[in-house]
């Protein structure tokens, strides 16, 4: 009898046919422009402190723009959620442990 | 009902076995005898490329890591180098690269949709804005040097307003090289890769059932975009 591996709890048996329409590629793209725009025109106004935290809020939406709908992470499996949400926990924790030790220190020139 | 093993799927005619089902008697060509289906290798493959691209945000993660430490450090050094990029032509090149990425998600979904013509086209298109990417970036770091902007001993820029700036600016400079070379490195790896592509989409290699190469290809490709959508804001558009 060979033996058949229980595949019950897999998530992706037979082929992910999803495809998106490419009216909604075109939609993305055209969303894409509008916060590149924007960034543009955010770094044109002296807003002080904020330039660079509006910047890296743009920044942030366009990559999660793409991460969901260009790598159709949106419909894949929660296994393929679990790595992207980890590999970004991962540089949180590289950013704030370093920055916890060097924005701390005494000797820094700010 | 049981799984077709490796013999089922080698002999399948032998006595004793019964093909299982029409996929064993009939595998695709392109499945790899250890797993089941298409679908569970379209699923590891894709999740094998979320680990590579994991590996390369704390890669690149570890540059901008360094990056916020120094711009902490010299933010007047930052300023005054980020004067020295052109934000129409990063703007450009922006536009550029983010028009590969639509190709490149159009390809994937003309390889699904089983359309040589039109994936083909779309891989060639991805090429061109590419390439027309680095050479844009090529063009930049020409004026750099020009300029003396290159760190080391090739670095003759003097900061007339403030000299005291020059040295944090060669700081800035180093950054910038590092990682708009690191992003051009992965460009080009693309490219050459984008080239193999289209050669197999050209053949008639990907359709319905089998298109996990190109949808790895593009987590590439949309990755080294994300890259880019990061750097352009923090090295050219700082005041």
């Amino acid at each position: 009898m060979a033996h058949a591996p229980d595949h019950a709890d897999h998530v992706g048996h037979a082929p992910a046919h999803h495809r998106a329409s490419l009216v909604a590629y075109f939609l993305v793209f055209f969303a894409l422009m509008i916060f590149t725009v924007a960034t543009v025109a955010a770094s044109r106004v002296n807003l002080h402190q904020w330039n660079t935290p509006i910047a890296l809020a743009i920044a942030v939406i366009k990559a999660t723009i793409v991460i969901l709908w260009f790598m159709h992470v949106i419909h894949s499996p929660r296994m393929t959620w679990i790595v992207v949400i980890s590999s970004f926990l991962w540089l949180g924790v590289l950013f704030v442990l370093t920055l916890s030790d060097y924005l701390t220190r005494g000797w820094n020139i700010y | 009902m049981r799984n077709p093993t490796l013999y089922d799927l080698q002999h399948p005619g032998a006595a004793g076995s019964q093909p299982a089902d029409d996929a064993a008697a009939h595998h695709h060509p392109f499945l790899q005898h250890h797993f089941e289906d298409l679908g569970q290798q379209h699923e590891a493959s894709t999740l094998g490329m979320w680990f590579f691209v994991a590996q390369e945000i704390l890669f690149f993660g570890g540059i901008f890591c360094a990056y916020t430490i120094y711009r902490v450090m010299y933010p007047a050094a930052w300023s005054a180098g980020a004067h020295h990029q052109n934000w129409k032509i990063g703007l450009f090149n922006t536009i550029v690269l983010i028009g590969s990425s639509l190709t490149m998600a159009l390809a994937v979904w003309g390889a699904q949709a089983a359309k040589r013509k039109f994936t083909t086209l779309m891989l060639v298109l991805t090429l061109l804005l590419g390439s027309a990417f680095v050479g844009v970036k090529g063009y930049e770091y020409r004026e750099h040097i020009h300029e003396g902007l290159f760190p080391g001993s090739n670095f003759t820029y003097v900061h007339h307003e403030d000299p005291s700036l020059t040295h944090g600016i060669e700081l800035f400079m180093v950054f910038y090289f590092t990682m708009t070379g690191l992003h051009a490195l992965h460009m080009i790896i693309g490219a050459g890769l984008l080239i193999w592509f289209i050669k197999r989409a050209w053949r008639g290699d990907f359709g319905e059932e089998y298109y996990s190469p190109v949808e790895i290809m593009g987590l590439y490709w949309h990755f080294v975009d994300i890259v880019w959508i990061f750097l352009f804001p923090l090295l050219y558009l700082i005041h």
